[in-house]
């Protein structure tokens, strides 16, 4: 058990409660147009800020580093429908690569 | 009989594509593994967060903004916003499983966007209800079991490697991100929010804590959504 022992529980109840509450509620209340409108959009925000923190972010500092080389990598692979673990395998052998040579950290 | 071959042959097709997408995730379970150890996180817990957590990107919230030392709230906000989708999903598939007792149990634990896109995909298919049924099980299952194996088999890997970083994990669990995010970008609007909230994000790096970032970009999303919803009402 470490100290993230209780953030690892809590959150996983609040998610399962999250799919379970699906199975419970009306569905009238759910069928909203304002819920439904908002709900499919909010993800793509949270991921989009996501990515950047973890692109850019050290903490609270903004750094450039072989992170921004790799996913750049990555998103040319996308551009070219290459598969999803060729990404992932591309962005970590390319940010790997130049760290291992001194090119960036 | 025809009917009866016809099926058989629908849900051969079903079930190989439910491995397909099982084994795609798996590939991505493997760094989520790694991610957990490389954070801190022990065995047992990146574990149980695969088996009762079970949806992805919230997986990846949680331990990623604890790893960025985000704080316990800020991650699990971010872990649990990100989850609200299955909330939309689970509705959905409660009308189409119709479950009782345990089914219930599993049916809202397996409902995740893979299940979910395969069981709106058959729902016009030749089995119709049942097929779309089949569809969802299958492929709960399959991610499932192998979204698991995965992770142990990932946390297992990197304890013995060390620094994930020099691997470029940090780097490849972006990219992973990007990936996801890429086929839902399919309108001029999504990219509108997608790069805006990602801009709203960056800024918000150096002013506030760490986590906090995200659930901004998420907040003005939801903004933006709701904006575009009371304009197409006009």
């Amino acid at each position: 058990m470490t100290e993230f022992f209780w953030p690892v529980i809590i959150a996983s109840l609040i998610a399962f409660a999250l799919k379970f509450a699906g199975f419970l509620v009306p569905r009238a209340i759910l069928e909203h147009d304002l819920f439904k409108k908002i709900i499919p959009i909010l993800p793509i925000g949270m991921l989009s800020g996501l990515i950047a923190v973890q692109v850019l972010a050290e903490k609270q500092t903004i750094v450039f580093d072989g992170r921004l080389i790799g996913v750049a990598v990555g998103i040319v692979a996308l551009v070219m429908r290459a598969p999803f673990i060729v990404v992932v395998v591309l962005a970590a052998f390319v940010t790997a690569i130049g760290r291992a040579k001194g090119l960036w950290i | 009989m025809f009917f009866a071959d016809e099926s058989i042959t629908t849900r051969r097709k079903i079930i190989r594509d439910a491995v397909g997408i099982g084994l795609g995730t798996a590939t991505y379970g493997l760094s989520f593994g790694a991610l957990g150890i490389a954070t801190g996180l022990s065995l047992i817990e990146t574990q149980l967060l695969s088996l009762i957590m079970f949806t992805g990107a919230s997986q990846f919230a949680l331990v990623g903004t604890l790893a960025a030392g985000g704080g316990a709230i800020s991650a699990v906000s971010a872990a649990s916003l990100l989850g609200v989708r299955n909330l939309a999903y689970a509705v959905r598939n409660n009308t189409l499983l119709k479950p009782h007792g345990l089914q219930r149990i599993l049916g809202a634990q397996f409902t995740i966007d893979e299940s979910t896109a395969m069981a709106l995909g058959h729902e016009k298919g030749v089995d119709g209800e049942a097929g779309a049924k089949f569809a969802f099980w299958a492929t709960g299952t399959s991610v499932f079991v192998f979204w698991n194996i995965a992770t142990f088999l990932g946390a297992i890997a990197i304890s013995l490697v060390g620094n994930p970083n020099t691997l470029g994990l940090d780097a490849a669990i972006a990219a992973g991100f990007i990936a996801l995010l890429w086929p839902q970008i399919n309108s001029k609007f999504t990219l509108l929010v997608a790069v805006i909230s990602a801009v709203v994000a960056i800024v918000a790096i150096p002013l506030v804590q760490p986590g906090i970032p995200i659930l901004l970009a998420g907040f003005v999303a939801a903004i933006l959504a709701w904006v575009k919803a009371m304009k197409n009402n006009d």
